[in-house]
């Protein structure tokens, strides 16, 4: 297989063999070839290193050596036998022969007894042509396999239903097919264990297993009657990706054959931002694999980057331009030119109408750099307005405000490889294994070489307990309750005397930080007076603090769970109150780091999404930065900070908002208080909607743009860490434009003049605007793979720490955090709290996800609830029950389960059918309104069905996806 | 914007400024809805302080003229 678009020489794609080793460097020779590696490297990989492939089978580079398959066996100098090249460290002046004529008939002989127990169906095979143990007897030269079995039976195989006698062989184990992406054939099984590695060293999972022994030894996914659905894989493909034969296959490759060709892309998912190698035959995909010198995974991939990608040609997708004049008609379906100038016609009435700022945009999290750049260009210079906002609104808009405050920018302080280099973690609010799976694995990973972990959540996360890890201390605070844990680990810091004074002197405002010093060592702060509002055993409060403090490089993952808070930004800042505390900024293996939730939310909130920002995060009132775009765009930029998103909707209920583009979004479902968003919407006189498919805020839409997917453009991502990953087109758009082209098109009808013709155009204007991206260009991520902002003059090569030298600001700033009680209170009639989240199988509103197999796994959002809860409301697991708060009330299946606390449930927002954002209130973060989801006063009572809003909902949405057949 | 609504959420603003060291809370908070809040917004809100500013804060109160 040829890459179309070949990387560069520095990504070598050979499989090395063993994984890469850091140290002192060694000289060996290798076949006569002098080979300088660092010391710990395996002969097998140093041998690779020069250009010679040693034969393997139970050896690749993602995983330790094993050293079972003999394949691989050498001859050094000095030395007896014939060691494993692949378990065998380099020495010094080592001399290695790899090819010899004793080795040739030990490779051999190995060879003959595999192929003696492997069916001999090459032909038609699904890994035909891509196949480790046909190539390895391709080149030992095997030519004739003398094992037979016997006519009357009795030699055992793996492979042959039936003996030749006729009799059905005991050993052989028929097909599992129960996983719905890919096939386990034990018959193809040379049990080399590299499956069973995978979901250990790479996943964490440890779902596989060698059952038995000798010849009985088998690949099992648990126990031996379970199937591989059955049991705890994730469904992660590391043990896919790892499998040397057909053995472990994906079943579009059954279905379709190899591939011709692949390109290098980003994943369109979460925040983690995973490089992919798309491999294609023509415009077909056929599979996504990860791709191993992507630097935020490493080559690992998890079920949804890895196999849900179906949805990009689910029949649902709407791929023609759609317009009705009111939301209670039936679309007409028209061409592109007619949608966009009545789209563009009704946009500048309503601004003649009822003024400039009557419309708005919301640029797309899930869309890359250049199309959010255009989005919300689109507001700036031709609506002549800042109403732009973006998804970021509704996640971690905390984020940017609070450690802007502290630390001078909102950006995460870290790479993703920095968590190899922590010795203790918090994660908190966040739900890693789930939200952010790659990063979870990698986090795992270190954990079991014996980093610790303190996990502050209210439920039993995943990661408070799995395979061979856990958390020295769980904190399972009460929602709504960050501050006061935070500030409390703070106290015990400061009070013990546990922070790194030498480096709060140096690097932060020490005047500052005697106040908050003073303030954080009040007796109220102290775990002891805390326990009782937060839920948390003050013993186990003092315990986490010191492990933290003193622990070594400690650092700090946190997500929604801190943000989605009406005190969201102040727990931001007392997150880097810890931090800088513990003088845990500026080097590897330390700092603090948001997990983003959409795969493009850190971009969008860099290219300017934001309605008091210009790309950079630089404020609108500065006639400077104006003065940038004033010249770039030739139009006057509005000094006055536009709408948010919630703000919008108000404005539109009080008539003062008429008009919205929205691209890739679906407020309806993911943002809270479901009927004040229907409120807004259907108050508004011109709606459009530029999405794959028609989502729940498409039911309030008069115009409807087909977007396209993350295969059919140009353009880049940019992930948690900073990283600007390139995006590349592998199949034309289905809908005949690019998201970027559409957003264009759009503008030109306003009058905007635009004429980009590639997106590579657009990050230059974006590169010529914005100095932390001023040294960006598609010419740099070619030879660089991808680049971290910031990205100019200082840092031509981007930065992955921050704050190394000194902090952005200049100064640390501690900012005093005192705790604000939420006025979102349970009560008589409202006695429990819900929190929500994710799941691993789904996406966010699972308008991708719940088009591709996934739904398997989850095909509804369920109630977690508590067993005492669930008793004393005679509630059963599997029960409908209705949840109510005061914004609302919908009903879904209970789970009972011991993973939330009393008073405490639980669920997802990834089905429409059940839309928990009814249920949410209009509560939000002091500083930037980003919603209250993870506190809402619920109460839960048994029910035998959906409520009649729900009923009313699926009416109301089949009627207004009604499409007229075109004439 | 419903009046509790904007009530409620400078309030936040203010509980938050008052906390900190230094006094200057009302400038602030005005500081605050200045680079944050739409012009609309703030107009709303001193309109509102101009009829007495039922539910605010002292602080919000305070700050509603500097919104000039």
């Amino acid at each position: 297989m040829r890459d179309f678009v070949m990387p560069p020489a520095a990504f070598d794609e050979r499989d090395m063999g063993t994984p890469a080793r850091e140290g002192a460097p060694v000289t060996l020779t290798i076949d006569g070839f002098a080979v300088t590696v660092p010391a710990g490297t395996s002969v097998m990989r140093a041998a690779a290193e020069a250009g010679i492939q040693v034969p393997k089978l139970c050896a690749t580079d993602s995983v330790e050596a094993f050293g079972s398959c003999r394949l691989c066996a050498v001859e050094i100098e000095g030395r007896r036998g014939a060691p494993a090249s692949c378990t065998t460290p380099v020495a010094p002046g080592m001399v290695v022969h790899t090819q010899t004529a004793k080795l040739r008939k030990l490779r051999k002989g190995v060879m003959e007894l595999y192929i003696s127990d492997h069916p001999l169906d090459c032909l038609t095979c699904a890994a035909n042509g891509d196949c480790e143990l046909q190539d390895m007897a391709g080149a030992v030269g095997l030519r004739d396999v003398r094992y037979k079995a016997p006519a009357e039976g009795g030699l055992a195989n793996h492979f042959a239903p039936r003996e030749a006698s006729g009799a059905a062989n005991p050993q052989w184990i028929p097909k599992d097919e129960s996983n719905p992406y890919f096939t386990y054939d034990p018959a193809k099984c040379i049990v080399c264990s590299r499956c069973v590695r995978a979901c250990e060293e790479v996943q964490g999972t440890f779902a596989l297993t060698i059952e038995g022994r000798g010849f009985d030894s088998r690949v099992s996914f648990g126990a031996r009657k379970d199937n591989a659905l059955a049991s705890d894989c994730v469904s992660c493909g590391a043990c896919v990706q790892a499998c040397p034969t057909a053995t472990l296959q994906e079943k579009s490759i059954i279905e379709l054959g190899t591939p011709e060709r692949s390109v290098i892309t980003t994943c369109a998912y979460c925040g983690v931002g995973c490089s992919f190698k798309a491999e294609m035959q023509g415009d077909t995909l056929v599979r996504m694999t990860p791709w191993k010198h992507g630097k935020a995974n490493r080559g690992h991939s998890c079920v949804k980057g890895r196999f849900a990608w179906g949805y990009a040609t689910h029949k649902d997708r709407i791929l023609s331009p759609m317009i009705r004049d009111r939301i209670d008609e039936p679309w007409r379906e028209v061409g592109w030119e007619e949608a966009i100038s009545f789209a563009a016609n009704r946009l500048r009435g309503l601004q003649e109408t009822y003024g400039k700022k009557s419309i708005g945009v919301i640029t797309s999290s899930r869309c890359t750099n250049e199309e959010a750049y255009l989005v919300q260009k689109l507001a700036r210079a031709v609506f002549g307005n800042n109403n732009t906002d973006t998804c970021a609104r509704v996640c971690h808009s905390p984020t940017g405000y609070g450690l802007g405050q502290t630390f001078g920018t909102s950006a995460g302080t870290q790479d993703f490889d920095s968590v190899e280099h922590t010795d203790v973690v918090i994660v908190i609010g966040a739900n890693p294994t789930d939200g952010h799976p790659v990063f979870a694995s990698r986090l795992k990973k270190r954990l079991r070489k014996g980093a610790k972990l303190i996990v502050i959540d209210p439920r039993r996360i995943d990661l408070v307990k799995s395979a061979h890890i856990g958390a020295a201390h769980h904190l399972p605070l009460r929602p709504g309750t960050n501050v006061a844990v935070v500030t409390a680990l703070a106290h015990v810091i400061v009070t013990e005397g546990l922070m790194d004074e030498a480096f709060i002197r140096e690097r932060c405002d020490w005047d500052e930080f005697q106040v908050y010093a003073e303030f954080v060592s009040d007796p109220r702060h102290g775990p002891e007076a805390t326990e009782l509002l937060t839920g948390v055993p003050a013993a186990e409060l003092r315990a986490a603090a010191r492990t933290f403090a003193t622990g070594g490089n400690g650092s700090i993952y946190y997500g929604l769970g801190v943000t989605e808070h009406s005190q969201g930004s102040t727990t931001v800042m007392a997150i880097a109150n810890l931090a800088m505390l513990t003088g845990n900024i500026g080097r590897k293996g330390v700092g603090v780091n948001p997990l983003r939730g959409q795969n493009n939310v850190q971009g969008s909130c860099d290219m300017g999404s934001f309605p008091h920002e210009l790309p950079g995060y630089r404020h609108v009132k500065n006639p400077e930065v104006r003065d940038v775009f004033r010249q770039a765009w030739g139009v006057e930029i509005d000094p006055e900070p536009g709408l948010r998103i919630p703000n919008m909707l108000d404005a539109a209920v009080e008539g003062e908002f008429r008009g919205l583009y929205c691209q890739g979004e679906d407020i309806l479902q993911s943002d809270p208080d479901t009927h004040h968003v229907a409120a807004g919407l259907g108050a508004m006189d011109c709606v459009i909607v530029h999405d794959l498919f028609l989502n729940e805020t498409a039911n309030y839409a008069h115009v409807f743009l087909p977007g396209s997917t993350f295969l059919e453009k140009d353009g880049t991502f940019t992930n948690a860490e900073r990283r600007i990953n390139r995006v590349r087109k592998v199949m034309a758009p289905r809908n005949g434009y690019a998201d970027w082209e559409i957003t264009q098109m759009l503008a030109n009808a306003m009058g905007g003049g635009w004429s980009y013709t590639h997106p590579s155009q657009i990050m230059d204007e974006i590169a010529a605007t914005t100095p932390s991206f001023s040294g960006v260009d598609y010419a740099l991520l070619e030879e660089k793979g991808s680049v971290q902002w910031p990205c100019n003059e200082a840092h031509p090569e981007g930065t992955p720490l921050m704050h190394v030298d000194g902090f952005v600001r200049g100064k640390g700033r501690f900012i005093v955090t005192e705790y604000v009680a939420t006025d979102e209170r349970t009560g008589p009639r409202f006695p429990l709290l819900l929190t929500t989240g994710r799941i691993l199988s789904q996406y966010n509103v699972g308008a991708q996800t719940r088009r591709t197999a996934n739904v398997v796994w989850h095909q509804e959002d369920v109630l977690e609830i508590h067993p005492h809860d669930a008793e004393t409301r005679g509630v059963k697991d599997g029960d409908w029950v209705r949840l109510a708060s005061r914004s609302g009330e919908t009903a879904l299946r209970a789970q009972v389960t011991d993973r939330v606390s009393p008073g405490v449930v639980y669920t997802t927002f990834h089905h429409p059918e059940t839309q928990a954002n009814v249920i949410t209130t209009d509560y939000s973060d002091w500083a930037t309104n980003c919603p209250e989801y993870k506190v809402t006063a619920v109460q839960v009572s048994p029910s035998n069905g959906p409520t009649g809003w729900q009923r009313d909902y699926a009416e109301q949405a089949a009627q207004s996806r009604r499409i007229l057949a075109a004439e | 914007m419903s009046p509790d609504k904007m009530v409620h959420m400078a309030n936040q603003i203010a509980a938050f400024f008052k906390t900190q060291p230094g006094g200057k809370a009302a400038e602030r908070v005005a500081a605050h809805l200045r680079d944050f809040w739409e012009p609309r917004m703030r107009e709303q809100l001193r309109r509102h302080v101009e009829q007495g500013g039922r539910g605010l804060d002292q602080a919000v109160i305070e700050a509603a003229p500097l919104l000039r």
